[in-house]
């Protein structure tokens, strides 16, 4: 065994520690599933032991699950091919269900085995421990038990749907795996999934001493009475499952939240309750083999493709800079000026005063500047008024961020951002005015959704280190940054950039300099297809419930009431004066006009728009006026017509993101479908918007779809001539764009 | 194929579903039981020629388990040869035992049957069953279960009827009803339920409020708005169903819903030559029945689809049709109903229904036929169809036609 070390005390009981060899963390390999099954049959057979105590070599924590990045290279893996689909499966439940026989026969085993847990116990890594006798958990609140399987589009598959509601009864079980809930020693101790807290260090002579507290016991006799799970008590009966007068209600209610939450677009969310209704009517050995029968089926979707790739390992990779230029040193990023102290100045200045960067937010007036800082303020005395930092360390945030007017401050910078208002001259005039503080090497990053990089950058003396950097609103709380190269920037300051966003904690995407970038170039795709959808006569309620049920995280008139109605005027006017035409001509723009000028609804921030608005400022219902101008036509919604409406909608932003690759706006498939999600919320259990086209569809089934949407419904959704000849090599984007190809280029 | 005649159709009162409900002091074995006496006795009876007991019952599980009809018969005292058996079609459970009934009787297997229903809802309450749809993840959710007092304002919100239309009906069911008992028009058919030493018990629907106004209707909280808005937010379930919905009007609330009460009815059905041979007259003909499944998770538009299945298969338009009458689940069920079809409302439950009387689910469909046997009797009136919405989406009808 390389992943276990076995030691046997004077009282026979083992302390085995895991220890999985070249990583800093446990996590569940092949490797360790076989080494389990040797490590089961020696506590079982081995008569110098007595019993066991599990323990981490690690000073990480116990073990964090499995490892997602070969269960997702799994696979792919070369096996020998099976003879029909029945084999096909039967053959992955085999394989599946090893580390579940495994910890079924650390269950059974007859000897005690407690588990002592100093640090985090995650997915697989809680499952082991679930499967012990006795859980000890050193008090520490940081640490984290929980299973999080779900949130990658997956579910617990080595009992954890099983153990854990047998544990601490169905309602809190399922919330918890649910959400992907994390819970703290303390919490846990109270649910019931850990028998007992003790000091830091203390575990291990805890769980001894549970162990040894069931000896001795003669093992001639059978069996030690108290090495036994509840569930295996003669007897035994879930208390609250589905027909039991406790869990009824549970179940019902629980089928509808997740309905309600996921509009059946998670299957993982789905199955996890299945698992459970499922589980709970059948002893444990049956609700094991269920389980892992929802896990491979689980697995095999789409979604869960998608989730694992895009929200873990690729958001993990890009987050580590996996996306950044080679060849330059890690850019030490000390001190950074913020020119303006607007909201987007202010968030920015936070973000970084909490990434520890000492931070000049610059202002043409010292009370704006001081206003900026007080963005910061609130959000720490919020932030200590909860208990989620001390004072103390808010203190120190706080004195990073230095508001003024001078910017002779700015010297000594590694960085500045500008985040002024989207006004090339006001731009124009700030950068030149930074850049005579600012060394030759340091960085100048132009914080704009729309202003072309290049033409901003001819204002800079050093165009070379002139890069956008895209931040979305609310910064504290956006997890995204979207870096944009201007003609000259160079990979050098790509690769600064990069670091920059790192030490902030967001995770870096790079795209070239074209109009509206990536995001936002794309993301209004969403709202315009919503108006295309009205101007059709389709009811306005079927378009918003659809644009939220098909996974989008607002109805498109929602959003477009967000982003003002007038901004869209505005911009509709400009492109018909760019084209010297009349803007009234497209029957969208005047509708618009019609809004905005006859009515004077510029969207949320006037408390009308295509909604109403309530005093809280929250949509109340959509404005019922729409329907003077718009004659409703469509007003029934079945669930054909549900679908058309979700291909349209997601079809429409993706057939755009295909088309930015096309034109070269954005080159890897991992910050397109990392962005698209983070950026503008699409559907996420999709994995984003190049895995739906890979994944749900594939480069063939997608053409064709969307070729037919584009016959019945326009040109906008016909495919690029990039996706016809993927389609006809029958390519994946991440086939053809993907890390590797690259590499070999 | 043989005729299939109704020769006599007997009710028990209907009593409020609750431990102060008179008839929670009766098993539901005495229910059933008690109205098989009454059928046999009314008639004189021989109960060797009674082929089946046909009986309805939505929750078979209790006392009210273990096939109800059988050992109802053995305790009425009927011939050992008279067999049993329980059906369930959720709310019109009732209504398809006498369907059931009279397929036996139409295709030879019995010439003499009875369909029948009990529900002793006080003493067995509503979900004592069980069952997947609501609680199985892999059925509740790709069929957007919502439980019916949702669905029900669903109904209203998509079909445009307000909270003061459904009052409206509610105090006209309660008008009707309080009229139909003063004029007597279900003396015929009631038969007071007995207690444990043989006195009366009850001999009227005490669950009735003839005082009942639009006004004291408006003061009434709306049932469903919490389920369906908070917790846990069925609202949100049905609209993935139904995008069209912006929002849903939770409008329906105790006094324009069916009351939960106990009660049971039987109806005798038979051959020509059986009614003949036993010197029974028959009052009516089963022309026929129909069930049918719609979209389940709205649940309660099936009467329309079961309705329009019904009337074409037996080649009757609306003008064939003198009484119309639709279970009272819930108003905006009756309402929908009536438009969907253009019915007039002076020919839709005559005599009030369940929002007024109640609805002891699974005697309901049973105890309907026979009001509408009397009602044709009384207003000199041919024809009636019968028919109540069902869980999960479900229609049931039947069309009776007078034979004297």
């Amino acid at each position: 065994m390389e992943n276990f070390k076995i030691d046997v005390d004077s009282d026979g009981i083992a302390l085995i520690t895991f220890d999985v060899p070249g990583r800093s963390m446990n996590t569940i390999t092949g490797s360790v599933m076989r080494d389990l099954i040797t490590l089961v049959d020696t506590i079982k057979t081995d008569a110098k032991i007595n019993g066991a105590v599990i323990t981490s070599g690690k000073a990480t924590g116990f073990c964090a699950g499995a490892d997602l990045g070969e269960l997702n290279q799994r696979g792919s893996a070369k096996q020998e091919e099976p003879k029909s689909e029945d084999e096909r499966l039967k053959k992955q439940f085999e394989q599946s269900f090893t580390l579940n026989r495994s910890l079924r026969a650390i269950e059974t085993c007859g000897k005690p085995v407690a588990v002592a847990l100093e640090g985090l116990a995650l997915g697989g890594g809680l499952e082991i421990a679930l499967a012990c006798h006795y859980r000890v958990a050193a008090d520490n609140p940081k640490t984290k038990f929980g299973l999080p399987e779900s949130k990658v589009g997956l579910l617990p598959g080595a009992g954890g749907t099983q153990r854990l509601p047998r544990l601490i009864g169905v309602q809190n079980a399922a919330m918890m795996i649910l959400q992907g809930a994390d819970k703290s020693p303390q919490e846990a101790k109270g649910l019931g999934f850990i028998n007992e807290v003790v000091p830091a260090g203390g575990t291990v002579d805890a769980a001894k001493a549970w162990v040894k507290s069931t000896l001795p016991w003669d093992y001639a006799k059978g069996p030690n009475p108290k090495a036994i799970a509840p569930w295996d008590v003669k007897g035994y009966k879930v208390k609250d499952g589905p027909f039991t007068p406790a869990g009824a209600m549970a179940a019902v209610g629980g089928n509808a939240m997740v309905s309600k939450q996921t509009n059946l677009n998670y299957p993982a969310q789905r199955n996890i309750l299945s698992c459970i209704y499922e589980g709970m009517q059948v002893p444990i050995d049956a609700a094991l083999r269920i389980e892992s029968r929802y896990f491979i089926k689980t697995a095999a979707t789409p979604q869960a493709k998608g989730m694992i790739r895009t929200l873990f390992v690729n958001m993990q990779a890009l987050g580590k800079g996996g996306n950044r230029p080679e060849g330059f040193p890690t850019y030490e990023i000390k001190k950074v000026a913020v020119l303006g102290a607007g909201l987007m100045g202010a968030g920015i200045a936070y973000v970084q005063a909490k990434a520890g960067i000492e931070t000049v937010l610059l202002d043409v007036s010292q009370e704006s500047a001081e206003k900026g800082k007080a963005y910061s303020k609130r959000i720490v005395d919020k932030d200590i008024s909860r208990g989620k930092i001390t004072k103390e360390k808010g203190d120190a945030l706080l004195a990073l961020i230095t508001p003024s007017t001078d910017y002779s401050l700015i010297k000594g910078s590694d960085l500045v951002v500008e985040a002024v208002f989207e006004s090339p001259a006001l731009k124009a005039e700030v950068t030149k005015k930074a850049e005579a503080y600012l060394g030759e090497t340091a960085v100048f990053g132009s914080n704009t959704s729309t202003l072309p990089i290049t033409g901003l950058a001819e204002a800079s003396a050093r165009p070379k280190n002139f890069i956008g950097i895209h931040f979305f609103s609310p910064v504290e709380r956006m997890g995204l940054v979207e870096l944009i190269m201007g003609k000259d920037t160079t990979a050098e300051t790509q690769a600064k950039a990069i670091d920059y966003v790192i030490k902030i904690r967001k995770t870096p995407i790079t795209v070239n300099d074209f109009r509206g970038f990536y995001t936002s170039r794309c993301f209004g795709t969403y709202p315009a297809e919503g108006v295309e959808m009205l101007m059709e006569g389709i009811a306005p309620a079927i378009i918003e419930n659809v644009g939220r049920q098909c996974g989008m995280p607002m109805g498109p008139l929602e959003v477009s009431d967000s982003v003002g109605l007038d901004t869209a005027l505005k911009i509709g006017k400009t492109n018909a004066e760019l084209n010297q035409q009349d803007y009234k001509k497209d029957p969208r723009a005047a509708m618009l006009s019609w809004l905005v000028e006859d009515k004077g609804r510029v969207g949320r921030k006037g408390g009308k728009g295509y909604y109403e608005y309530g005093e809280d400022g929250k949509p109340s219902r959509i404005w019922p006026g729409l329907a003077e101008r718009i004659e409703v036509k469509t007003k029934e919604c079945p669930p054909e017509l549900k679908t058309e409406l979700t291909k349209r909608f997601l079809f429409r932003q993706c057939i755009e993101v295909a088309r930015c690759f096309e034109e070269g706006v954005i080159t890897d498939p991992r910050d397109a479908d990392v962005g698209s999600i983070l950026a503008w919320g699409f559907a996420p259990y999709s994995g984003g918007c190049i895995s739906y086209i890979d994944l749900f569809w594939g480069t063939k089934g997608f053409v064709e779809e969307a070729d037919r949407l584009a016959d019945t419904y326009g040109e906008r959704f016909r495919p690029n001539k990039l996706l016809r000849d993927m389609a006809a090599k029958g390519e994946t984007f991440y086939e053809r764009f993907g890390a590797k190809e690259k590499k070999a280029a | 194929m043989a005729e299939a005649y109704i020769y006599d159709a007997v009710r028990t009162p209907r009593g409020k579903g609750k431990a102060n409900g008179s008839l929670h002091e009766q098993t539901s074995l005495q229910l059933a039981t008690q109205v098989l006496q009454a059928l046999r006795d009314r008639n004189n009876l021989d109960t060797s020629k009674v082929d089946d007991v046909v009986m309805g019952v939505l929750s078979p599980i209790g006392e009210q388990g273990g096939n109800l009809p059988r050992i109802a018969a053995l305790n009425a005292g009927y011939a050992e040869t008279v067999s049993g058996v329980q059906v369930e079609r959720f709310c019109a459970s009732g209504l398809e035992a006498c369907n059931i009934a009279a397929a036996k009787v139409k295709s030879g297997e019995a010439a003499l049957a009875i369909g029948a229903g009990t529900e002793s809802m006080s003493r067995v309450p509503m979900g004592s069953t069980g069952g997947s749809w609501a609680t199985d993840p892999s059925i509740a959710m790709k069929t957007y279960f919502t439980p019916q007092g949702v669905s029900a304002d669903a109904i209203a919100t998509k079909y445009g009827f307000s909270r003061t239309d459904l009052d409206q009906f509610a105090v006209q069911s309660q008008q009707r009803a309080a009229q139909a008992w003063k004029e007597g028009r279900f003396k015929k058919s009631i038969i007071p339920v007995k207690d444990q030493m043989g006195a009366t018990l009850l001999s009227h629907d005490e669950f009735m409020r003839p005082e009942t106004t639009l006004q004291s209707l408006g003061a009434l909280e709306p049932s469903f708005k919490m389920q369906g808005e908070v917790m846990p937010g069925f609202d949100d379930v049905i609209k993935q169903r139904y995008p069209e919905l912006e929002k849903i009007d939770h409008v329906h609330h105790a006094g324009n819903s069916s009351g939960i009460v106990d009660g049971a009815a039987g109806v005798l059905i038979g051959s020509k030559e059986m009614g003949d041979a036993l010197g029974l007259k028959p009052r009516a003909r089963i022309v026929g029945g129909a069930s049918i499944g719609s979209e389940p998770s709205i649940m309660l538009t099936g009467p329309e689809h079961v309705t329009h299945k019904l009337m074409k298969r037996l080649g009757l338009s609306k003008q064939d049709i003198d009484l119309w009458e639709l279970n009272e689940a819930f108003a905006s069920v009756v309402l929908r109903w009536v438009q969907a079809l253009d019915l007039d409302m002076d020919k839709v439950n005559v005599n009030g229904g369940a929002i007024a009387m109640g609805h002891p689910i699974g005697a309901t469909g049973a105890m309907i036929l026979g009001t509408m046997v009397d009602e044709l009797e009384r207003a000199d009136k041919e024809r009636a169809l019968i028919t109540l919405c069902i869980g999960a989406g479900m229609g049931t009808a039947t069309v009776i036609e007078r034979v004297n």
